[in-house]
């Protein structure tokens, strides 16, 4: 029975740690912003530097879109709402969701085993010695770099994928160019792309503390920065699919 | 002696990790303007020491004093206004990998004082000119070698004209050329600056020939303390093995283990 209660015990031991750390990292948000230049380059490190997986993802995710929506539609005769489906999956569900795991295992691996080797190299102890705090100078810009950077890469997600599901939809299977366009812009409603980029925050939020967060707490050797990265991508993929699950219930 | 002239002290210490005494009733004292050397054998917690003194862990007893400050019961702000007015060398450096050697140098006046451009370069350049490498200001701390990013590191140390400089093992994996140019620099620091210096150490030749007043740590407590010269005068066993390096005595060489033989003949080959 005692052991019964240990998983659920440490699982909420681990949220609770997790939390603390947010609202630490939080507090040290706005003095990190008055060094802007920091988070700048964070964003472009976990941002920019994405951006070529992001894109060649973002392009076959939209085609594969584009030949599954081609062949679902055709069976009720309605191809020429290719559009539309590839639209609404991609900025509604695919595109946040994607990106975000695209993101988890692209730059909150980098992030986890850079802030881990801080650690076990002594750097963010030698900081605390020189009385600068880690929090604001090391976790808080890279935190902020990922919330940045996963909405910008969504959106340019979503356009290729829209671009990828053009290509094969119109230029393959011969839907219609006009229609497809068109109805398009009839059906996308302001209130689906807000959807997708509130996902999007959410899972950028996410995703940079879950990377910081296992980073920060790095057991100082090898074997423990290894562990820590392992651990980042899996409970960044756990964590954005449950969110997601909750925010389209809650936006249905 | 006057009171004020004691930056640190530390009276009946007691500290334990999971159950294990690290210390039991540790005292020893730093006065202002001298090297003060802290020596013992690896796994004494000279380390831990130092940790308690700059405040990262809290002792369960006792106390510790820095600049006449109570240390385990600073807040934060205050912990940090100490930290300020203390230089650090750790063991390996701890230099900001992603920064060069001049960021690194100039690293803590950019987060503590906002000074124009020009005057930065040129203290971080002074500072960097003291440890002789000043024309290495553009490399990155993965090109350097183990003496030069001590060098560096002492270098940052002193950036902010700290009234104490704490040094962990200062000397452990350098070649005798680094080794004399590191003995030198700390005490030219302590000579020309007036730096208090707290040197973590267990190379006892080193730390002899640049002390004023040395410590001996053994199983959580001051075995013996003095000049280097009067530690070597010391009969007591502990101290004797340590300052002449032999190999087994009071610290033995086995660490504890069940009998030998019968270990031998139990294991199935």
């Amino acid at each position: 029975m005692n052991r019964l209660w240990q998983w659920p015990a440490a699982a909420l031991r681990n949220a609770g740690r997790v939390s603390l750390f947010l609202l630490q990292v939080l507090a040290q948000c706005l003095p990190a912003l008055r060094h802007p230049r920091e988070v700048m380059l964070q964003v472009y490190n976990s941002g920019a530097r994405s951006l070529i997986i992001i894109m060649l993802c973002g392009l076959f995710v939209g085609m594969v879109l584009g030949l599954q929506g081609y062949d679902l539609l055709q069976r009720f005769g309605s191809e020429s709402s290719l559009g539309v489906a590839a639209a609404l999956g991609l900025i509604k569900e695919l595109g946040p969701v994607v990106t975000a795991l695209l993101f988890a295992g692209r730059a909150g691996t980098s992030l986890t085993s850079e802030i881990g080797l801080m650690r076990a190299t002594d750097q963010l102890t030698a900081m605390e010695m020189m009385a600068v705090d880690p929090v604001r100078r090391v976790v808080a810009p890279r935190f902020l770099g990922g919330i940045i950077a996963v909405p910008l890469l969504t959106a340019i997600f979503n356009c290729i994928g829209i671009f990828g599901a053009q290509l094969v939809g119109v230029g393959l299977m011969g839907v219609e160019s006009g229609s497809f366009w068109s109805q398009m812009q009839g059906a996308v409603q302001l209130g689906d792309v807000n959807e997708g980029l509130i996902k999007s925050i959410c899972f950028g939020v996410a995703c940079s503390l879950m990377a910081v967060y296992e980073g920060f707490h790095t057991e100082p050797t090898a074997a423990g920065v290894g562990l820590a990265t392992t651990r980042t991508v899996v409970s960044s993929a756990v964590l954005i699919l449950v969110i997601d699950y909750m925010l389209t219930a809650a936006f249905l | 002696m006057n009171r004020s002239d004691l930056l640190v002290e530390v009276r009946d210490l007691d500290y334990a990790v999971d159950g294990r005494a690290i210390f039991k009733g540790l005292n020893l004292q730093a006065e202002r303007g001298r090297i003060t050397a802290i020596m013992g054998p690896s796994g004494t917690g000279k380390t831990t020491l130092l940790r308690l003194l700059m405040g990262a862990i809290h002792p369960q007893g006792g106390s510790v004093r820095f600049f006449g400050a109570e240390v385990p019961q600073l807040g934060r702000a205050a912990l940090y206004g100490l930290r300020r007015r203390v230089g650090m060398l750790f063991q390996n450096g701890a230099l900001l990998t992603d920064l060069s050697v001049f960021e690194n140098v100039a690293f803590p006046l950019r987060e503590h004082l906002r000074l124009p451009e020009p005057l930065l370069r040129r203290l971080v350049l002074m500072k960097l000119q003291a440890v002789g490498l000043r024309g290495a200001a553009t490399l990155m701390p993965s090109s350097l070698s183990g003496g030069m990013a001590r060098r560096v590191a002492l270098a940052r140390a002193i950036v902010m004209d700290p009234e104490v400089i704490i040094y962990d093992e200062p000397f452990v994996g350098l070649d005798p050329i680094s080794m004399g140019v590191v003995v030198r620099l700390i005490q030219s620091l302590n000579q020309t600056l007036g730096i208090t210096s707290l040197v973590v150490s267990h190379d006892v030749r080193e730390i002899s020939a640049i002390a004023h007043q040395t410590y001996l740590l053994s199983e959580g407590a001051v075995v013996a303390a003095g000049t280097p010269d009067s530690l070597r005068a010391t009969a007591a066993p502990v101290v004797e093995q340590f300052m002449n390096g032999l190999p087994d005595g009071p610290v033995p060489f086995h660490y504890p283990a069940p009998d030998y033989h019968q270990q031998l003949l139990r294991d199935p080959a």
